[in-house]
């Protein structure tokens, strides 16, 4: 990756992160700490390694993307509108009453979302079928599913990881969030996940840990994932919680916290600084 | 009355619609023998999914085949596609406004052998909550075979109750039928007297049990017509309440419970109605299954014609 482009990747992620803080912070609540641990992956998907078309959010030839964390919604809604899949006048209208940016994502509300999702562990289940169905019509596009760490408790999660390897779904990368944080704690103290890529490397993916905050080592192991054409791909992201957020950052209770204008826009400030 | 194994008629429709519409794809979970799709899986080995003994993925994957315009039939017994696939359906296919089919078989005590832990009294309730979820039991395989293919053509989520066993045909072939809608197979059961009383009755075994009970009551000169009701949701309640009227003494029959399902359903139409009728529920009344021969369970729970007959002529 060069400079420039490197530049533009972590652009685009500190825009996310400060609209996502925004929104949530005009709301007064939200999943802060989940949302902005996954602002650099977005970034690389949707500034480098998704295809997608703005003006065609359904256009058959677009790579797809599960958000299977739902709750990190407002994220991905930061990204879209980034990319102009919607008007960024959306952002303000977050979990108000007949929005079309619900605090969990619906596929049948905002452009570019492809999976409704929210209900944990389900969303890894619905990328295996999106890949069968691609496979089914000789459609090359990738499947991207993005699963929290302590998402992972979900049992479905792995009765798709079984599936995925047997089927051989090279055309699913998916994404686990390891921020080490879930509602009541750490996952280490709450349902530890230790040796995490050895177990999805033994269920028959091929599994690689990098840094969720870098861009350069998430490019590169997505260009790996990319070639494989025997299986399914698990990239996890050792990430921080509330990662670039003055008061979120690496706190647990950032999963969903009160946030007021004040803290927003210091923590804004504090980006550009 | 000649008899079809339901199962075989399930999976020949499948067959059949399969070869023109390419977006069918049936999705198992380890029960491809028992649900007899293993006849598509050899007419179309691409667009048979085994999941394995896994019914949220089954659940989940079929979701995610219907984001990308394919019709999934995923398909296990009927207790573990409402009980524990519930929230799945619930979420992934129905909030999601997919196209899912989901079929429940081996519907109540057809579940026998299996006992109790797979005895499904209580999944037409679960799914009965499920906003615009589309609900039908068919009755025979003339009208099996009719709304697998009117499932097809449903734009939205179905759950389909089936007896895989063999059952009477009772319809002619070519007979048309349409989801939401119910089908009077007896206007009365006695030449020339109007019908005294309306069963309404929800699949393959309790219309049976319906039409026996009917013969008996009319050998004691009783009429009594019977609808099949097919359609759990939408129910028909227009039909339902024009048999109302006609008899005033309304039966509903279902292999099932009498709380949430049929019997409340057809309940909530006639309180509505602002009239008044003579009303009972034939249906397992509160209890878990237990094992047995299928025969046997119908007359432990009560679901049989002697008992519908009693309950007609109590009103």
């Amino acid at each position: 990756m060069n400079v420039t482009e490197r530049a533009e990747l972590q652009g685009f992620a500190k825009d996310i992160r400060k609209l996502t803080i925004l929104m949530i912070g005009e709301l007064g609540v939200g999943h802060i700490g989940g949302a902005l641990s996954i602002a650099d992956i977005l970034a690389v998907l949707y500034g480098k390694h998704l295809k997608a078309d703005p003006k065609n959010p359904r256009a058959a030839d677009r790579d797809r993307l599960v958000l299977s964390k739902g709750h990190a919604g407002p994220a991905l809604y930061a990204a879209l509108a980034e990319r102009g899949f919607f008007p960024k006048d959306w952002l303000h209208t977050l979990n108000k009453g007949g929005t079309k940016l619900p605090s969990h994502c619906d596929r049948n509300l905002t452009p570019g979302i492809d999976m409704t999702t929210g209900s944990l562990g389900q969303g890894l289940s619905a990328a295996c079928g999106i890949a069968i169905a691609l496979r089914l019509n000789n459609n090359p596009a990738k499947v991207f599913c993005i699963i929290g760490d302590g998402e992972s408790d979900e049992g479905q999660n792995w009765e798709a990881a079984m599936f995925a390897a047997h089927k051989g779904l090279c055309n699913l990368i998916a994404f686990t969030d390891f921020n080490n944080a879930q509602i009541d704690g750490t996952t280490t103290d709450i349902m530890a996940l230790e040796h995490l890529r050895e177990k999805w490397a033994a269920f028959g993916w091929h599994a690689v840990e990098v840094n969720g905050h870098d861009v350069d080592q998430m490019d590169a192991a997505i260009s790996l994932a990319k070639t494989r054409s025997d299986r399914p791909s698990m990239i996890i992201l050792n990430t921080i919680k509330g990662k670039g957020c003055t008061f979120a950052e690496g706190k647990v209770e950032s999963h969903n916290m009160p946030v007021t204008m004040e803290m927003a826009n210091q923590a804004i400030a504090a980006l550009d600084a | 009355m000649e008899s079809k194994e339901m199962r075989v008629v399930y999976a020949e429709t499948l067959v059949r619609l399969g070869a023109v519409n390419k977006d069918i794809v049936v999705v198992e979970a380890d029960l491809m023998k028992a649900t007899g799709t293993g006849t598509f899986a050899k007419a179309y080995p691409d667009r048979a999914v085994n999941v394995g003994v896994a019914e949220a993925n089954l659940v989940g994957i079929a979701s995610g085949l219907s984001t990308e315009g394919k019709i999934p039939f995923a398909a296990t017994f009927a207790c573990f596609a409402s009980r524990r696939a519930f929230d799945q359906f619930f979420i992934s296919a129905n909030y999601a406004r997919l196209n899912v089919k989901l079929v429940g078989t081996d519907p109540g005590v057809c579940a026998a052998f299996n006992g109790g832990t797979h005895m499904p009294f209580e999944d037409l309730t679960l799914m009965r909550v499920i906003p615009n979820l589309t609900i039908i039991e068919p009755s025979d395989p003339v009208s099996l075979a009719a709304l697998v293919e009117a499932s097809v053509n449903h734009k939205g989520c179905v759950y389909l109750r089936l007896q895989r066993k063999p059952a009477p045909i009772l319809y002619p072939e070519g007979e048309k039928f349409e989801l939401g809608k119910s089908k009077v197979l007896r206007t009365g059961s006695v030449d020339g007297k109007p019908a005294q009383a309306v069963i309404v009755a929800l699949g393959a075994l309790m219309v049976g049990e319906a039409l026996k009970a009917t013969d008996a009551l009319a050998a004691e000169g009783m009429s009594v017509a019977v609808i099949d009701v097919l359609s759990l949701k939408p129910l028909d309640a227009k039909l339902i309440l024009e048999w109302a009227g006609k008899t005033g003494k309304i039966v509903s029959c279902e292999n099932h419970q009498k709380r949430g399902a049929l019997g409340s359903a057809v309940a909530e139409v006639l309180a509505e109605s602002g009239k008044a009728y003579k009303f009972a529920r034939i249906g397992v009344n509160d209890e878990f299954g237990e094992v047995g021969t299928q025969d046997w369970l119908a007359e432990r729970y009560k679901l049989t014609a002697p008992h519908i007959a009693v309950a007609i002529k109590a009103l």
